[in-house]
């Protein structure tokens, strides 16, 4: 088992728009990238539990290839910025996402 | 057609430009100087109060250096989201610092202005209309939210860019603006593809974010052709990768794919982007699809009342694992005296303070926590006085077990208390559909 975050470049959260949180897995290279996704190790399911969130707010997980990433992307609990916020730039809440272990044989 | 050269000389203005990037960028020739001056993600507050999240002493030292390039080479300036926010106060700010430097450097230039406000009675009949639909969330837009917003832009396109160009503008000063329009609006107009156009515009409104090493403020080059754009930091010392340059298409985006504008959305499926050198990256295969129906994105806030804060911490074990019992003690001894009409929220660092309901770590024991106590409320002397209760009641309020009888409480500051000002909220994200993406954007010729 290897967390994302040791898998990865980047993990990184940020806004994208008020409304929307978005996070980046950027892998090293082209291998990494295409063993992360074959693994299939994100549905919305699991993200949804990382984030104590309800499936329906993971709005989508993208594959990108020419960055080497994954995209995941949260409707936030609230817009940016409103009454009881935490994080107005959603900057970090990578966290969750980065501690997640996953199966990753190291002879692969 | 000629290639043409569009030098971003920074990604935002007021974040500073490297000396030695502006000068190696203009060393190519731009045909224009193009910049994105805004964002949401400062969060509600700027809008909705009508003032900058960036330094007026910052941004006139980007600007000045902008404006006597422009007057150097003769080439124009198109600043979109002007201010920040993009509202008309936040146009008259930066319009305020752009007038005092000509003063100050003799320079006369013909100046658009272009508002991005929107006319809530136009707003409230396309509410009626079901021309509005939410963005990214499913609260559906009423007249009442349109009539409680403290400002409504909307985000431009090219079009109003476009017409400013045509009236012979030199330098275009633009309220809420799309950034990449601002960047592709001069190729555009020049008869070079829109999606190219704009997906290097895209790229270049961050300015030097996607050239490594990414750190600090910088310039980033354009030069697009028929088939295709390449993108170079002038900086020697950064360079643009096939990485770095595709994984600034993911940043601040839900979809990497498509980039919506008011006229169409650019497609990125197949896209590609190949090493120019060591330095700059082609890209090509980037589509424009254009909209059946054009949409306006819409961006509103609302006043929600007056914030007061103050910020302390706790060392104490025994308080620390009595936290929750002592802190509903405190609500409750607030609620005593101020039954209603305000909101008490308690941010507690070394538990959850910066994921909130979101993190998934309970049951963790900090040796100290910082505590945020804020309250909001519709004016600012309630606002001040329960958050004055609230922080002295917590100072000196007993929990099980307490030894430490002198003060609950370490503050950092005197004064404790902290009036930060209005709040306010998102009300507004949505898109309306228009039939002529460019006519709600007024463009007014001044000279200066």
């Amino acid at each position: 088992m290897r967390t994302i975050g040791e898998i990865a470049t980047f993990v990184t959260s940020k806004n994208a728009g008020p409304f929307l949180l978005t996070l980046d897995i950027v892998f090293p290279d082209e291998a990494t990238y295409h063993r992360f996704v074959a693994g299939r190790p994100l549905d919305r399911a699991t993200v949804a539990r990382l984030y104590g969130l309800s499936p329906d707010d993971v709005v989508d997980i993208i594959e990108f290839e020419p960055a080497f990433a994954v995209k995941i992307t949260l409707r936030r609990p609230w817009a940016s910025g409103a009454v009881g916020e935490t994080d107005v730039y959603g900057a970090q809440q990578h966290v969750p996402l980065a501690r997640h272990a996953i199966e990753w044989p190291e002879t692969a | 057609m000629n290639p043409m050269t569009v030098l971003a000389p920074l990604g935002m203005l007021g974040y500073g430009i490297p000396a030695r990037s502006m000068e190696r960028g203009l060393a190519r020739d731009p045909a224009v100087l193009a910049l994105d001056a805004g964002s949401t993600d400062p969060g509600p507050y700027y809008l909705g109060a009508g003032v900058p999240f960036v330094n007026r002493r910052a941004a006139k030292k980007d600007l000045v250096m902008i404006l006597d390039a422009a007057r150097a080479r003769g080439i124009p300036v198109l600043i979109g989201s002007a201010g920040g926010g993009g509202g008309r106060p936040h146009v008259e700010w930066t319009l305020d610092l752009y007038r005092e430097l000509c003063r100050e450097r003799g320079y006369r230039f013909r100046t658009a202005v272009i508002d991005a406000e929107v006319d809530r009675a136009w707003l409230r009949a396309q509410v009626a209309a079901g021309r509005v639909r939410p963005l990214d969330h499913d609260r559906a837009l009423t007249g009442p939210d349109v009539d409680a917003a403290a400002r409504i832009v909307a985000q431009m396109g090219v079009e109003p860019f476009l017409a400013a160009l045509d009236a012979g503008a030199e330098v275009v000063i633009a309220g809420r603006a799309c950034d990449a329009a601002v960047i592709a609006a001069l190729p555009i107009r020049a008869g070079f593809d829109p999606g190219l156009a704009l997906h290097m515009g895209k790229i270049l409104e961050c300015g030097g974010a996607a050239a490594y090493p990414r750190h600090g403020s910088d310039s980033l080059l354009g030069v697009i052709e028929d088939d295709a754009f390449t993108v170079e930091p002038p900086n020697p010392d950064k360079v643009c990768t096939v990485a770095s340059v595709a994984a600034h298409s993911l940043y601040e985006r839900a979809n990497p794919y498509e980039l919506h504008l008011p006229h169409g959305h650019i497609d990125l499926k197949a896209t590609r982007f190949e090493a120019a050198g060591a330095r700059a990256v082609r890209v090509s295969g980037t589509r424009f699809v254009p909209a059946a129906t054009p949409t306006l994105k819409l961006e509103g806030v609302a006043r929600v009342g007056f914030r007061t804060l103050a910020i302390a911490g706790v060392r104490e074990p025994q308080l620390i694992a009595n936290l929750d019992a002592y802190l509903a003690n405190v609500r409750t001894r607030v609620a005593d005296t101020y039954p209603d009409g305000y909101r008490l929220m308690f941010h507690v660092y070394g538990r959850d303070g910066v994921m909130g309901p979101l993190e998934p770590v309970r049951g963790s024991h900090p040796h100290e926590i910082g505590l945020i106590i804020e309250v909001i409320a519709d004016d600012a002397e309630t606002s001040a006085a329960v958050l004055a209760l609230a922080r002295s009641v917590a100072l000196h309020v007993t929990y099980p077990g307490r030894k430490a009888i002198a003060g609950n409480l370490a503050f950092p500051f005197s004064p404790s208390d902290l009036r930060a000002g209005e709040a306010y909220e998102f009300t507004i994200h949505h898109l309306v559909a228009v039939d002529d993406p460019g006519a709600l954007f007024r463009v007014e010729m001044i000279e200066v």
